[in-house]
């Protein structure tokens, strides 16, 4: 096909600008109102798992220029937009990923993100699922969701804990399952062990037929969700599962400014013994928790791997017009 | 010797994976959204032709493998090994029965192959897509029966064993296709 040309279908397009109207529709009747956050920022993120990409703004004349970032997501200035009192939002907007391209990714993607004031994570599955069934009514015949814990789904399907499980365990596991190269890529990391196992022996198994919440993450695994009350070694976060496809990862957010201080410390010493750049903590985003965070839960959504699932695409490409290797 | 980081990896890429030839499938990169970037890849192991599933952390590389895909014409089988010719050198190559491997039953003396060298040694022979061999012995058919209902084996010249129509009879030439092992048509 000449390479002008889109790679996804004219039908692609229409159910993308159908899923798009939906939401906004969705979002209206709940009074949810719409913002927009800058792409390009100040501040990089500081998480060693994800690589923005950078660009120089250079002011009229200027010989020298400031670096700016492209958005990784718009967690941030949304929750900037919250602390200042904006009430509950939502975004539709680009996010920018470097070093990921893949059948499931496109370094340039579309993020439906938003946030509930005053919802706990229940209560914003609860929207999740009812927008999720909304937007594929016309497409995908849904069963009832499950709600299922992480911890749980890891025993049944890895055959170990991931919380407690010691290495030679996680080992002797992933040997039986077909991974015997585990034990030498992930060694004493066991965010990595987690990261490997979850994705290549539970979630190809989720979300078959419905959408599979999966909820209460290891608290040492990236995120920005706070403690669980009851049991600090997990987080109250969930994950969106549809066809084994992550769709999007949501949280009770951490409102503690000192807390989200001390993450992001952590994570720029993760990045420092992996030898990676180290950006400046976004003081922007602190100095607004620091003024106080409502109480709410927020969710980042992949709109385009979720028009894959309802157009039963094998690959991101055929649901974007331009994709990277295109535009 | 050059080596291929999983940003690199595609579909017949040569590699050395455990000291071993091979040749890559499929490579799927995988990014739990929070977490570790790591690639699926899907290799072809050159020697045994055994599939193999492996993870890579993503920028990982792999030394590349000295391996050449010849296109040779087939000699002959002197009952231990088969030789092979490359048509514009002449020069020669003998394989044992391990390495043409399910390939013998296909080869027809002057057909073109293709050998893979590994080294300069081969270690793979994939026989044309699609061969004419000649039948030396299937069961008389009913003549004008022209359905395709199940058929009956064919025994080919070169020993091979293939499914054929009802109609097809000892003597004639038949095309077959060997990826599949299945009957084309017969050959006028």
């Amino acid at each position: 096909m000449p390479e002008w040309r889109p790679s996804c279908s004219m039908a692609a397009l229409q159910k993308r600008a159908v899923m798009l109207a939906s939401i906004r529709r969705f979002f209206a009747a709940r009074h949810v109102l719409e913002v927009e956050t800058p792409l390009l920022c100040r501040a990089g993120v500081t998480d060693p798992n994800l690589h923005p990409f950078k660009t120089v703004l250079r002011k009229p004349g200027a010989a020298a220029g400031d670096p700016l970032y492209l958005q990784t997501s718009p967690e941030f200035a949304m929750k900037r937009l919250l602390a200042a009192g904006s009430g509950s939002i939502y975004q539709i907007c680009k996010a920018f990923r470097n070093e990921e391209s893949g059948r499931h990714h496109n370094p340039e993607f579309t993020l439906l993100e938003w946030y509930r004031v005053g919802f706990d994570l229940d209560r914003l599955i609860d929207e999740i699922d009812a927008l999720l069934r909304e937007i594929c009514r016309d497409d995908l015949i849904l069963e009832a969701s499950e709600r299922l814990s992480y911890r749980e789904l890891f025993r049944e399907h890895v055959g170990a804990d991931p919380l407690s499980g010691s290495f030679e365990e996680l080992a002797e596991c992933s040997g039986t399952r077909g991974l015997p190269e585990a034990e030498a890529l992930c060694g004493e990391d066991r965010s990595f062990w987690l990261d490997l196992l979850f994705s290549h022996l539970v979630q190809p198994r989720l979300g078959r037929g419905r959408i599979a919440f999966v909820r209460d993450f290891p608290a040492f695994l990236p995120s920005l969700a706070r403690k669980k009350s009851d049991d600090p070694r997990v987080v109250e976060r969930v994950e969106i599962f549809l066809e084994g496809l992550e769709l999007g990862n949501g949280f009770h957010e951490l409102t503690d400014a000192v807390e989200q201080e001390e993450r992001f410390d952590r994570d720029l010493a993760v990045r420092k013994a992996n030898g990676q750049s180290l950006p400046a903590k976004d003081e922007r985003m602190l100095a607004a928790l620091k003024n106080g965070l409502p109480d709410c839960s927020g969710i980042a959504l992949g709109l385009d791997r979720l028009l894959m699932i309802m157009m039963q695409a094998e690959s991101i490409a055929d649901v974007l017009t331009f994709p990277t290797a295109r535009a | 010797m050059a080596t291929f980081s999983t940003n690199e990896f595609k579909g017949g890429l040569k590699v050395m994976l455990d000291g071993d030839p091979c040749s890559i499938i499929e490579n799927e990169f995988v990014k739990p959204g929070k977490g570790q970037a790591f690639n699926r890849v899907k290799l072809r192991n050159l020697k045994t032709g055994r599939v193999i599933e492996r993870t890579f952390k993503s920028g990982e590389t792999l030394e590349a493998a000295d391996v050449v895909d010849t296109e040779m014409q087939y000699l002959y089988n002197d009952g231990e090994q088969w030789h092979f010719m490359v048509p514009e050198s002449f020069e020669q190559y003998a394989a044992d029965s391990n390495v043409v491997g399910d390939a013998k039953k296909w080869l027809k003396e002057q057909d073109i192959c293709i050998v893979t060298l590994y080294n300069g040694t081969p270690i793979s022979v994939t026989p044309p897509n699609f061969v004419e061999l000649t039948i030396v012995e299937t069961d008389p058919g009913v003549r004008g029966d022209t359905s395709g209902g199940g058929g009956k084996p064919a025994t080919l010249d070169t020993g091979a064993v293939v499914r054929v129509p009802l109609f097809v009879q000892t003597g004639e030439v038949i095309k077959v296709d060997t990826r599949t092992g299945e009957y084309v048509s017969r050959v006028k």
